[in-house]
């Protein structure tokens, strides 16, 4: 018996080793694979070139109360809206409590008379209507948009359809009182 | 693979070559001799036809890459000049559009006999998945291939179905930039599709290379479902179905060259013939005839909807749940086998089942329909109920109707039919060539 388990434990013992240098083996491979995988995969997101053009400064001086404009940012449209008294004091009025995607004017503008906003529908990405001149606005006196049916107040905020949460405030920093750097 | 023997080869150069390469010895095994059942119909065309399309559509695009331009300002115009000044650039170009929708038409058609016939179960689940890799890998080509030409539809459809991803919670919106290589569809996304498109056809080669190796171990399904017995009841490939499937690649091309040549722009949307315009919408996205049935399916997923509501609201946006469902409908297709609860494989011998499958392709062909109406009453109600039927049939009906449903007898053999027909003829084989349509 005794000498039967000698041998056999003997090569245990070995197999456990050699089990060790095999897993330890594959593991040095697995992270070398890893660390080859993320620079392929990260050399997919977005370069520094892109991200260099992520910022654009807008002259508001030319828009007048009650129009807007809609300038590019890194290639999706911003809308800038110069908003009315009327508009203003509708989007204030809102119960946030009955909101889609509850939030408050007040977070979403850093000067009231200036709303702007990311003018890409949170639904799947078409542009709404409503910021030039004749476009519907929608039934909350915002943007509508035509893919899905989607309708956004004078906040940009999603009030009907199947949007899942309000048009994107970008970061932006007014360097001036006309003037405004986007990103 | 088959235990043929290898022939003798005259020509001593195919001789020398065989015997270091067995290239000859192979395709006469797999090609010249090998057994296929004589009762196939011409719904066992499609497969080649399949297999036609995918070279003619790597012909024509690697000629197109030679004058494509891959940049958000040039890729409209160079495909302008594709159109009016290379040489049969219309051609090529008409020849690789209208390619793509003759290789959903021929695989849809496809699938679909497989489905009839029972191709799918025991043994050919695998042949079967590795078919449905094939339909995906052929969707997410199609889909890059459309963006190419940089139009309206391109741009747009690029946007509506990559913004898909945004609906995983969480990382959605990483995934979207990562895919994008950017903030919007544009220019590195152009390039890098344009990469891919270039990529995958390959790599659906070496799919529709194990495809076909799975088909030569387990060896083709017939319309009556029931094993080969022996010899009596095969003919060899060559040349049987070397001739058959000619006389249906004449008839393809035919139809085929009627798009290409008379309405060339029949399936396509005249919105791709203006450029993109990142900053305008077209009010009417559709995408490609051969996506409707699964936007379809995408667009049904809203709030209120009971279905919607009683399987995802509770832990899911209506956006994700679409993307769920959308990916869902092309799984469960690849599961069909483990969902089909009966034994016998044929339609023919199924009463019920049978009815089952045309009802599936009428309901399908209703989903493609909806799919290119706008969202809005009665398509928005008709598409749910289409879409709920599409779940119904794979998880309900199929494993039910196996369940229930008292097959009719099967013949004994693949010749028993052919024997009964044509009385007193004594070798089965011999009258192959006249019975093999009954
Ligand atoms: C699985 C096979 C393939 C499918 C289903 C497919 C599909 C498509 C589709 C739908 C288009 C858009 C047609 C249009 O509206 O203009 C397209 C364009 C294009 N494809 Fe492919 N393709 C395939 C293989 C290839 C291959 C192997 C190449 C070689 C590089 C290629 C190169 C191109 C080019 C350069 C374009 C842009 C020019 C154009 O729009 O006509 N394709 N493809
Ligand atoms: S993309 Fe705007 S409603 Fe669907």
């Amino acid at each position: 018996m005794a000498e039967a388990t000698q041998p056999n434990s003997d090569h245990e013992e070995d197999s456990g080793r050699r089990d060790f240098l095999n897993y330890l083996a594959i593991g040095v491979g697995a992270v070398g694979a890893a660390s080859f995988a993320w620079p392929i995969i990260n050399s997919m997101n977005p370069s520094k070139d892109v991200l260099a053009l992520a910022s654009i400064e807008v002259d508001l001086s030319q828009i007048d109360v009650g129009s807007a404009i809609k300038v590019v940012w890194r290639g999706k449209p911003v809308f800038i809206r110069h908003r009315t008294e009327k508009e203003i004091e509708e989007a204030k009025a809102v119960d946030i409590s009955t909101l889609i995607d509850p939030e408050t004017d007040a977070d979403r503008v850093q000067n009231a008379d200036w709303l702007i906003i990311v003018g890409v529908c949170t639904h799947l990405g078409c542009i709404p209507m409503g910021t030039a001149d004749g476009e519907p606005r929608g039934e909350y006196d915002g943007w509508f948009c035509p893919c899905h049916g989607s309708h956004y107040d004078s906040s940009g905020r999603i009030r009907k359809g199947p949007s899942p949460t309000n048009l994107l405030v970008p970061t932006y920093t007014f360097l001036t009182d006309s003037t405004v750097r986007i990103g | 693979m088959s235990n043929h023997p290898a022939p003798n080869f005259k020509n001593p150069v195919i001789r020398w070559v065989d015997s270091r390469l067995p290239v000859f010895s192979y395709v006469h095994a797999e090609y010249g001799v090998f057994p296929m059942p004589k009762n196939l119909n011409y719904f066992w065309n499609f497969g080649a036809l399949a297999m036609v399309v995918l070279m003619v559509m790597i012909l024509t695009g690697i000629m197109l890459a030679m004058q494509y331009t891959p940049n958000v300002d040039l890729a409209f115009n160079s495909v302008e000049r594709i159109m009016r000044d290379v040489n049969s650039g219309w051609l090529l170009r008409y020849i690789h559009m209208n390619g793509a929708s003759m290789f959903f038409i021929v695989v849809y058609i496809h699938i679909f006999r497989g489905m009839y016939y029972g191709s799918y179960k025991n043994p050919r689940e695998l042949l079967w998945i590795l078919g449905v890799v094939i339909l995906v890998l052929m969707m997410a080509t199609a889909f890059m291939g459309y963006v190419l030409p940089w139009g309206q539809m391109s741009f747009w459809g690029a946007t509506v179905i990559t913004n898909l991803f945004s609906a995983f919670p969480l990382i959605g919106e990483s995934i979207v930039q990562w895919l994008w290589g950017g903030f919007s569809v544009d220019n590195p996304t152009l390039n890098r599709f344009f990469a891919l498109h270039y990529l995958l056809p390959f790599i659906i080669i070496a799919v529709v290379a194990l495809h076909v190796v799975a088909l030569h171990v387990v060896k083709s399904n017939n319309p009556d479902g029931i094993e080969v017995r022996g010899p009596q009841d095969t003919v060899p490939f060559h040349p049987y179905f070397t001739a058959k499937d000619s006389l249906g690649l004449a008839v393809f091309l035919f139809i085929f060259a009627f798009f290409v040549f008379f309405a060339p722009n029949y399936m396509g949307h005249p919105d791709n013939y203006i450029e993109a315009n990142p900053l305008v919408t077209p009010p009417h996205i559709v995408p490609e005839w051969y996506f409707l049935p699964y936007y379809a399916i995408l667009r049904s997923f809203v709030d209120g909807w009971w279905i919607y509501e009683i399987f995802f609201g509770w832990w899911s946006e209506a956006k994700l749940a679409g993307v769920l469902a959308m990916f869902g409908s092309l799984i469960i297709v690849a599961v069909l086998p483990w969902l089909d609860t009966s034994k016998v494989r044929s339609c023919r011998y199924r009463p019920i089942y049978k009815w089952a499958v045309i009802l599936f392709l009428i309901n399908f062909i209703i989903l493609g329909w909806v799919g290119g109406k706008p969202a809005e009453e009665p398509y928005v109600t008709i598409a749910q109920g289409a879409t709920m039927y599409y779940f119904f049939h794979f998880l309900i009906l199929t494993p039910l109707i196996g369940w229930i449903e008292r097959p009719k007898p099967l013949p004994a053999s693949i010749s028993e039919p052919v024997l009964k027909a044509g009385s007193g003829a004594q070798f089965a084989g011999a009258s192959a060539a006249k019975m093999e349509k009954s």
